[in-house]
């Protein structure tokens, strides 16, 4: 397979046009020595022996079609609704790119300035990025827009934001002058106690994620006045689905929230059907990295969306652009839109509340389990819940993937002090009946 | 004009099925009532159906390239094999956990380890990432790449020469690294001054990006002394890849002696531009520079695959998990599809492409690159300023006619630059189309201005105000 | 082009009015016509310390970006809020209501640097 139209006659008229002898004189600038005899890689296939190839791949792999999935760890397994993947699959969505000329890519306008205004709407800000890779990349483009608005250069990180992420911030931050002061967690949350102590006047912003990465919903409400006391910046990391029903970050006294949007109607995807999403205030806005779209009417007065406050940009301000990015994650983001539209607030509360109730039934079930226990005093969580265990970790995630299950995320890989904690995750697609077989397994082990 | 969602909004409609809920009624969230939302978010309600035709209206606004040629110089839009979006959706493929035990994933670390090989032996360099998530984000990879590399040697270098030319993610993305900017005036036709660059070349700078071709579609014929100016400087040599369709199979940058590349899976590799992305910029180096990737790595032992998290000197990490996955099966499975000969058929197709369009439009307006190019050229609108008219009219009146605009205003070099690229997944009819189409409009801006000034006619709204969207901003509904 | 002759210019198109010791800065008439459309213009905060020459305001359009240079060394004593919200005033009224900030000298000599009315009217005809 080719997709190389032109047939020899087509071939020899084109070069007769050029007035070229072959296609080789064409290339005649290449310096001879700098030019290859063939690429060493096998033959071409055709279309049959292609699908075959890759059907053979995907059937090494065990997917979550035929594991039943308590793991979340910043991607989710949730209910993905047939419109999501029949929106996202039309080439006049997935075959246009960045919108530049308006008047032609309407559609896609319109749907960035809807999916602006719904995560809007979730976080209770009042201005929405087109989208960025993903949630890592968002904090540290939230960090950087925090150190830019407050001419700071200092960040308080909490230990319970995604190890991945904070690996990330760390990347970007290695070519600026600045410094990260990370805050370990007390009982599964950000102790308040050790933010007032780490904030001072070169705290650009205080970064808190919740619900955090051992899946402890935090007190944001004490971070937003304790920043707002400090003229810092509220940076909050959160997960979409649950502002169903969690405080949004407007609510808490953030200046910007950001996160993963994968939850929002994108497969797990070994996490690389991902997009960050990024919303601040609005005397933030001119700061912000990224393509917004926004409303405007035409020649004629008709409403229309054009890609605005470009000024920022890399494309128009080069090295002083607030990012360096320009193709986003703008197909995910347009399954978020399809995904958002569909649920309205009753059903995505819904949601949430069941993620929330299914995890808290589990988390119940589990610490009856001889061998298993509360990871933490008072355990308030979304749909993941840590749980300290006696049994050898190996072993038992063997045992469960043995039995079809892929079991809880160990936290020892990145947390030492949690060595012997594992994270369920639970989201609305856990039946009781799968969360009562887990059960029924973790006794075995 | 298409209603917005909040416009189709009506209380208690929904689109959506909840799963059961088999909870025992007794069961509540931990949560306590002051942790959660006073405020419902106020997302709309609407109905399965009144979403579908939402979206489809929307659809039917937007030029794609499933419609018709999409022109667009130096994103090489291509033909989007739609096996491939099939594929990549394959359960076995996109219902994957990342963090799944390596034994129930090797299928997808084989994709991984193979792509990384087969992106080696295209561009001539010795080691590959996948991580980055589109070109700019490979960019700053590269840089930070070279900052580290660097300050493994004790040596200060501060500074990265980028062409007047280049996109401007090069400047921001060298900026973001921590690197000052040292512009480099370019010659007319996109190409380097080589005594300039030596002025420039101080012993401080670390690395020079360049594209190549560039961003006229000229080969840098002066590749090879560039490098070689470069390495006696001790400086490294960055290859932007947004232009690598030219060269796929015939020549490799590699060999040109760049040590560090990116390339965007979107342009040269067919995966789909998704309005926007996701994109996939991995970005591959020679062997010294290995050591200074990002991590997570694939490695293979025996026959089985596993991922490495940690690197003594790695930049660290670039984003989460793996890089984008499901662009990344779609760049493999498009190189298993055309193979070493398919592949090198690219770039002679993409060039003779090229060269036909140019071939028939460079007598219509000046080519200021010459009559030659390589898979993209860039003409000017300049002489239109007889009739008042300018690019942008142009740009517009094509899309009256049902196609995309080029590229234009880009490169900044070229005044009313109108930059053309049309790939080699175009017929030649369709390309005689575009030129019939080009010259009626250009015939147009003599004998009746107004009506490229006032365009587009046809599409769903007119010339849209730029300026009261930036003034008064309205960013949601 | 209006170019107000109780004006100092800056090659790079600012002019400075010498308020008894502070200076009034903005873009000049010439500039705001180049620029076109005014959509944003980004402020240095009150109390920052500036440099002759150095950039410390940014205005912008659709389309591009362009510094603002200090035109004498001292520190910001008030900006003109309103442009945040009516950027359009730098091109309708650029002496007067579409200022940029005012700065308390450090060194008020340092407006002689400047070009009067006249040169800097010669120097565009350049």
């Amino acid at each position: 397979m080719e997709y190389i139209p032109s047939n020899p006659a087509e071939v020899k008229e084109m070069l007769a046009s050029i007035g070229a002898s072959g296609i080789d004189e064409l290339f005649a600038p290449i310096p001879a020595s700098a030019r290859i005899e063939k690429l060493h890689l096998p033959d071409g296939i055709s279309e049959h022996a292609l699908v075959k190839r890759f059907q053979t791949l995907a059937a090494k792999n065990r997917s979550l079609d035929n594991l039943v999935c308590f793991r979340g760890a910043g991607v989710y397994d949730h209910f993905i609704p047939t419109l999501v993947e029949d929106i996202i699959s039309r080439p006049e969505f997935y075959t246009a790119y960045t919108p530049y000329q308006a008047e032609a890519s309407q559609g896609t306008l319109q749907t960035i300035f809807e999916y602006q205004s719904m995560i809007c709407a979730l976080t209770g800000l009042d201005v929405a990025n087109a989208s960025l890779y993903d949630g890592a990349t968002a904090v540290a483009e939230a960090v950087l827009l925090a150190m830019r608005t407050s001419g700071r250069s200092s960040v308080i990180l909490s230990a319970g934001i995604h190890p991945e992420y904070r690996e990330v911030v760390a990347t970007y931050l290695q070519g600026i002058a600045s410094e990260i002061v990370t805050i370990p967690l007390v009982n599964g949350a950000t102790p308040a106690a050790a933010l007032k102590q780490a904030i001072n006047e070169k705290t650009a912003a205080i970064v808190i994620q919740s619900p955090n990465f051992v899946g402890t919903v935090e007190e944001m409400a004490v971070v937003g006045t304790l920043a707002a006391a400090n003229n810092a910046l509220f940076i909050a990391v959160v997960n979409p689905i649950s502002l169903g029903l969690l405080a949004s970050p407007q609510e808490v006294g953030a200046h910007i929230a950001v996160g993963e949007g994968q939850a929002l109607g994108n497969p797990s995807g070994m996490g690389g059907f991902s997009f960050g999403f990024m919303a601040c205030r609005k005397e933030l806005s001119w700061k912000m990295p990224g393509r917004i779209v926004g409303q405007t009417t035409d020649t004629q007065g008709r409403r229309g969306f054009v890609l605005t406050l470009q000024s920022r940009e890399q494309h128009i301000r080069r090295e002083k652009a607030t990012s360096n990015i320009c193709t986003n994650a703008a197909l995910n983001a347009l399954a978020g839109c399809v995904y958002m539209s569909g649920w309205g607030p009753d059903g995505l509360r819904t949601i949430a509340y069941t993620n929330a109730q299914k995890c808290r039934y589990a988390f119940e079930k589990i610490i009856a389990v001889p061998g298993f226990s509360p990871a933490f005093a008072n355990q308030i969580f979304f749909n993941e819940c840590a749980v300290k265990t006696t049994k050898n970790i190996q072993h038992l995630q063997k045992l469960l993937l043995k039995n079809g299950i892929l079991g809880p995320m160990g936290l020892a890989r990145w947390y030492p002090e949690f060595a012997d904690v594992v994270l369920f995750c639970v989201t609305e697609i856990r039946t009781k009946e799968e969360i009562d077989r887990l059960v029924e397994v973790l006794k075995q082990a | 004009m298409e209603k917005l969602l909040n416009e189709l909004s009506c209380d208690g409609h929904s689109a959506f099925s909840l799963p059961e809920n088999d909870m025992p009624d007794a069961m509540t969230s931990s949560i306590p009532s002051h942790l959660t939302r006073q405020h419902p978010p106020a997302l709309p309600q609407v109905s399965e159906m009144e979403l579908l035709r939402h979206f489809t209206r929307l659809s039917y606004k937007n030029h794609s390239l499933a419609k018709n040629l999409y022109p667009l110089g130096s994103c090489t839009m291509k033909y989007n094999p739609v096996v491939n979006e099939k594929i990549c959706r394959m359960a076995g493929l996109s219902r994957l956990h990342p963090y799944q035990p390596e034994n129930t994933i090797q299928g997808a670390l084989e994709i991984l380890y193979e792509l990384e090989h087969s992106l080696c032996e295209i561009a001539g360099m010795d080691a590959f990432t996948l991580q980055p998530a589109a070109g700019a984000h490979g960019e700053f990879a590269g840089m930070l790449i070279a900052r580290n590399y660097f300050k493994s040697k004790n040596q200060q270098r501060t500074k990265i020469i980028v062409p007047d030319s280049a996109h401007g993610t090069n400047p921001s993305s060298a900026t973001l690294a921590g690197f000052s900017v040292v512009p480099l005036p370019s010659e007319k036709d996109g190409s380097i001054d080589i005594e300039k660059l030596k002025i420039a070349l101080t012993p401080d700078v670390a690395c020079i990006m360049l594209t190549v071709p560039n961003t006229l579609g000229v080969f840098e014929k002066q590749i090879l002394t560039i490098a070689q100016i470069a390495h006696d400087n001790g400086t490294l040599l960055y290859y932007d890849g947004a232009n690598l369709n030219a060269l796929i199979g015939t020549a490799r940058p590699g060999d040109f002696g760049f040590d560090i590349i990116h390339i965007n899976l979107h342009k040269t590799f067919s995966t789909p531009h998704g309005g926007g992305g996701p994109g996939s910029g991995p970005v591959g180096v020679k062997a010294f520079l290995a050591p200074f990737l990002p991590v997570p790595s694939i490695t293979k032992k025996g026959k089985s695959f596993a991922l490495a998290f940690k690197g003594r000197r790695t930049i660290g990490r670039l984003r989460s998990f793996y890089g984008n996955f499901p662009v990344l099966v779609r760049a493999y499975a498009y190189i298993v599809a055309l193979g070493g000969k398919g592949l090198t058929r690219v770039s002679h197709h993409a060039v003779l492409n090229a060269n036909y369009l140019l071939s028939v439009l460079k007598d219509v307006l000046p080519a200021p690159a010459g009559t030659r190019c390589m898979h993209e050229f860039v003409l000017s609108g300049k002489p239109l300023a007889q009739y008042g008219v300018r690019t942008l009219d142009v740009a517009k009146r094509l899309l009256d006619k049902g196609y995309y605009a080029p590229t234009i205003y880009f490169p900044l070099i070229v005044e009313e630059a109108i930059m053309i690229e049309p790939t080699e997944t175009e017929t030649k009819k369709t390309m005689d189309e575009f030129v019939a189409v080009f010259r009626a409009i250009l015939a147009e801006a003599a004998t009746d201005p107004s009506t490229l000034t006032t365009s587009p006619h046809t599409t769903p709204v007119s010339r849209l105000n730029e300026v009261e969207a930036a003034r008064k901003p309205i960013l949601h509904f | 082009m209006n170019i107000p002759t109780e004006l100092r210019y800056a090659a790079s198109h600012e002019w400075a009015k010498n308020e008894n010791g502070t200076v009034r800065v903005g873009v000049s008439d010439h500039a705001q016509h180049e620029i076109t459309d005014v959509v944003h213009v980004e402020l240095p905060a009150v109390g920052k310390t500036v440099e002759q020459g150095q950039p410390c305001a940014v205005v912008e359009s659709v389309k591009a970006a362009f510094d603002i240079y200090a035109p004498v060394s001292g520190t910001i004593i008030a900006v003109n809020e309103k442009l945040s919200g009516s950027p359009e005033l730098v091109n309708q009224s650029p002496y007067k209501d579409g200022f940029f900030f005012v700065i308390k000298a450090s060194d008020i000599t340092q407006l002689n640097a400047l070009m009067s009315a006249d040169d800097y009217q010669k120097n565009l005809a350049h």
